[in-house]
């Protein structure tokens, strides 16, 4: 069963590293270090104090908190993420096409947003779920504030991060490999376990990643869900003592976190190659019949897409209708809206210009080098958002300037914190490319740029795409570096959702909500419409 | 090997070409030329040479139950409300310089603040331009800017940002003709900021749960074990910090520590924010809770059969009055545009707005609450100096210490 290993050693001609991509490579890397640079100067500040706040059984516990945190969200995520993905590519299940959207939009739900649906829904007393059971005598559900819920929410909110990468693997794998192990007498179940699940491990892996540095990194759910996490300590030393460099002291804590688990990851990290050494047509792979799990298959979604999509989306518009009750005026919207999309789309573009190389370097050229700066890209994604806004509001304001509170600063910002979620995707897709391809295209005489746009990127479409719908989708929603950074009175609807919320006008903040997830569907199924094209190709 | 160069070229050329183009499309604020016609920009401030021109489009919004000001985006309210005594007192001491615009760090959500800022351009004929955000986020902001800020104003929602702003020097003191108009209990003693509006701290609790009657007069009363797991406060909530920060300047940091332990043990249920808890007391899974006067206002507002009311407790740190504030920034390069807009908000008009738009108290003579609030004279506050509220630090550690955080 070792279809995938075989090649490893004669898969890589290219010897020398392409230096146009190594510049590349080294300006993400060195953007990433703004933010690290300004902790180790905030924190240097703390003097001997640093001691004091590392060695507190408090900031112990809470390291170990979100250590455990971190782990199970995202195995629970990694589960239902992969069952997912199988269910819409793989199989006959009704309306694919419909659930690969719904099933993607929870990542457009603000976390702050989502995490108080759920309470809403399933708070011990008053609640929905509660005002439900009352007459059957139910007076108190068990409580969800704690653990449970900050489980609940962070994997309902993050688990399209594997979703979309296992998706987009499947769909860009050859389906000869398993016709193979078919044909060679295995059976179903044997073939998904030992050829198409050890076929998307990159890609679980690249999305695994994503879930647990955005579970790190989460502000809003640990504080609605009243759970201790690294993060919501970071942020009461910020809103309570002003400590920017406890919270400094704290961060670089979890970015060392943050690095073990980087290292772990690249030393789980299969070193096989993904591609088929064929000559590569693709086919549309034969489809799964579901049989009597169909319905089964079809709950399964069902509830996954009602407590991550619906239940906001109800309690969002519960809210919204109590405003046009009292007759709330909801001004602006098309503009905001406009801003939103205009600077997502934009800041989407510059970072697929950016991850495409990055994912290169490291897919054509691997070395410790070039893994270690694509680990480094990683940095921004992981860290709450605060901590890297205030440390672009300090390098921007003191080293540039005329870029500062800038749309280009604003992009900039994105790229820092977003870039991980798009070369994650890429360099799976790459993986399934057989660099032979490339260098038939060479010798056939193409140049290196059409060997790029004719060859290399139909071929990545996929990860391509998946890559920008998790950076469209994450930006859209982004908040602390948009409040901080954006050209002043530029809004977004993530931050007319704060605004409602921080002055407690939620029929405000759910109109904006509403809006952010609607466009997002409409950027989800355009992204996703593109994929269709690229497997028909 | 060369094989990749264009890849990289093309990928490289694509993201700064779209940069640039991104970049000048839209202008950074250092320059105060804004291109006009940007969709992009919400807020065009003030091209050089168009005095008469209205607050643009975007500003402009109609908001027609200015009782509420819930339309966000409501820069500028379109009927004036008695605009007449604004024309005098605006030629006082600033000629609008034409050019110019005031930019603003709002800790306040443009919800509350955004009308009566609009107004104040209205009046005035200065130009704002405002960036909102969380009121730690921004005052971190303006220390990490440094010299460079852009930030004229700093508007704060409570004392604490502002002291901590002035302490590290970032605030430059007021004229003595502002800090006149506001009574010294809510001002700073070294005349850095000053009080525009009061926030008082209150006790929150479910009308059909709990007969007023048997609320303590103290909050020492909540330490009975009556209320196990009845109670739910904040400590991660400014407005929280601000309350354990008086009550170890009013009753010693033993007491403090006393009252906290005593609270703890009743289990009290930990909640993110003030809005959250009023929320919970509302649906009756707490009876009681620790809040600031107006969030049941507001929440009221939008669902008026919320069954929850304010409380007061007598003399303690439980009924203090904090302040939503404001401060000039010492990199400001128009102080007297920066004072004219704090004079604003000191002004009738504004303390009316704020009295009845945002529940909170007015600060100026004359200017009375309306409605069901409890009037600023009725509360029997406790003499606490909001400039000894600066010691967070030691509040932080006694919520680490007791566990509360």
């Amino acid at each position: 069963m070792n279809l995938l290993t075989s090649n490893s050693k004669l898969s890589n001609p290219l010897t020398h590293t392409s230096f146009p991509l190594v510049i590349a490579g080294i300006i993400i890397a060195l953007s990433m270090l703004v933010p690290l640079a300004y902790l180790v100067a905030r924190a240097s500040d703390a003097g001997p104090r640093i001691t004091n706040i590392l060695i507190s059984s408090r900031t112990l516990e809470v390291f170990a908190n979100s250590t455990v945190l971190v782990l199970v969200v995202t195995a629970l995520s990694a589960v239902i993420a992969v069952i997912a993905a199988f269910l819409t590519v793989k199989t006959d299940l009704p309306g694919k096409k419909f659930w690969s959207v719904i099933l993607t939009l929870p990542l457009a739900v603000p976390s702050f947003v989502g995490s108080f649906a759920l309470i809403a829904t399933f708070a011990p007393k008053g609640s929905a779920l509660q005002n439900l059971l009352a007459p059957l005598g139910i007076d108190v559900l068990p409580p969800i504030y704690g653990w449970p819920g900050v489980i609940l929410a962070l994997t309902l909110f993050s688990y399209p991060y594997v979703f979309l990468t296992t998706r987009s693997s499947l769909r860009g794998m050859d389906p000869a490999i398993e016709e193979v192990s078919r044909s060679l007498g295995y059976n179903i179940r044997s073939t998904l376990r030992h050829v198409t699940l050890p076929h998307l491990y990159p890609s679980i892996a690249a999305g695994s990643l994503l879930v647990a540095f955005y579970a790190l990194s989460d502000f809003g759910t640990p504080g609605l869900m009243r759970f201790d996490s690294f993060t919501r300590m970071i942020y009461v030393e910020y809103q309570l003592g002003f400590d920017r460099s406890s919270a400094a002291v704290l961060s670089l804590l979890l970015v060392t976190l943050v690095a073990v688990i980087l290292f772990f990851e690249h030393r789980v990290r299969s070193k096989a190659s993904y591609y088929s050494l064929g000559p590569g047509t693709k086919r549309q792979p034969v489809l799964l019949k579901l049989g009597r799990w169909k319905g089964v298959a079809l709950v399964f979604c069902g509830v996954i897409a009602t407590l991550a999509l619906f239940i906001p989306i109800g309690v969002m518009f519960y809210w919204f209708f109590q405003g046009v009750a009292v007759g709330e005026s909801y001004p602006n919207m098309g503009i905001i809206t406009f801003n939103t999309v205009y600077v997502a789309a934009l800041a989407t573009l510059v970072i697929v210009a950016f991850a495409l190389p990055m994912a290169l370097l490291v897919v054509r050229f691997p070395r410790k080098s070039t893994s270690v700066l694509e680990r480094i890209s990683y940095i921004g994604f992981a860290m709450p958002g605060i901590v890297v806004a205030l440390s672009l509001v300090s390098f921007g304001a003191n080293h540039l300037p005329m870029f500062y509170q800038s749309m280009g600063m604003l992009v900039f910002a994105y790229m820092v914190l977003f870039i991980p979620l798009s070369i994650g995707a890429i360099r799976s897709s790459l993986l399934q490319i057989n660099p032979r391809v490339e260098e038939a295209a060479r010798s056939l005489g193409l140049g290196q740029g059409r060997t790029l746009l004719t060859v290399t990127i139909p071929m990545a479409k996929t990860g391509l795409l998946a890559g920008a719908a998790l950076v469209i989708l994450t930006i859209m929603k982004e908040l602390p570096s948009t409040l901080l950074l954006s050209p002043i009175g530029f809004k977004t609807l993530a931050t007319q959702v704060w605004t409602g919320a921080e002055s407690a006008s939620f029929p405000y903040a759910a109109a904006s909500a509403l809006v952010l997830v609607a466009i997002s569907a409409i950027s989800v199924t355009i992204i996703l419409s593109q994929e269709r094209n690229a497997s028909r190709r | 090997m060369n094989k990749t160069f264009p890849i990289v070229g093309i990928a490289i050329a694509a993201a700064i070409i779209i940069g640039v183009v991104g970049f000048m499309a839209i202008p950074n604020n250092s320059d105060n030329s804004m291109d006009s016609d940007r969709v992009t920009t919400a807020e065009k401030p003030m091209a050089s040479d168009t005095v008469t021109e209205k607050p643009t489009e975007t500003l402009t919004v109609d908001e027609p139950e200015s009782e509420t000001a819930e339309s966000m985006d409501a820069k500028v309210i379109d009927e004036p409300i008695e605009i007449e005594t604004a024309e005098e007192t605006m030629a006082v001491d600033v000629t609008p310089r034409q050019n110019q615009v005031l930019t603003i760090y709002s800790g306040r959500a443009e919800t509350l603040v955004g009308p009566i800022i609009a107004q104040f351009e209205q009046d005035t004929g200065i130009k704002t331009q405002v960036r909102y955000g969380d009121t730690a986020a921004m005052a971190l902001a303006i220390m990490e800017e440094g010299q460079n800020s852009p930030a004229d104003v700093y508007f704060a929602q409570d004392a604490g940002a502002l002291g901590a702003l002035a302490k590290e020097g970032r605030l430059l003191a007021l004229s003595p003709s502002i800090l006149e108009k506001v009574d010294s209990d809510y001002r700073s003693s070294t005349d850095e900021w000053v009080g525009i509006s009061g926030r008082a701290r209150v006790v929150n609790y479910n009308v059909n749960l709990v007969d007023q009657s048997e609320l303590p007069d103290s909050i020492w009363g909540f330490l009975d074990p009556k209320w196990k797991g009845k109670i739910g406060w904040a400590p991660s909530n400014g407005s929280f910090q601000s309350f354990v920060t008086a009550l170890r300047v009013l009753e010693g940091e033993d007491r403090a520590k006393e009252w906290l332990v005593g609270i703890m043990e009743n289990d009290p249920v930990v909640f993110s924010g003030n809005a959250p808890i009023v929320e919970a007391i509302g649906r009756g899974e707490i009876h009681v809770g620790f809040v600031n006067n107006y969030y049941m206002h507001n929440i009221k507002a939008k669902n008026p059969s919320l069954p929850v009311a304010n409380h007061y407790t007598s003399g303690d740190a439980g009924s203090m009055i904090n302040i939503a504030g404001a401060g000039v920034v010492d990199t400001t390069k128009n102080k007297a545009l920066a004072e004219r807009f704090i004079q604003y908000m000191l002004e009738e008009k504004a303390q009316t707005y704020f009295a009845t738009t945002t529940y909170e108290y007015p600060l100026v003579a004359g200017v009375d609450v309306t409605g069901s609030q409890t009037p600023i004279t009725e509360i029997v506050k406790p003499q606490i100096d909001l400039n000894d509220l600066d010691d967070l630090q030691g509040t932080l550690e006694l919520l680490k210490v007791i566990r509360a955080l």
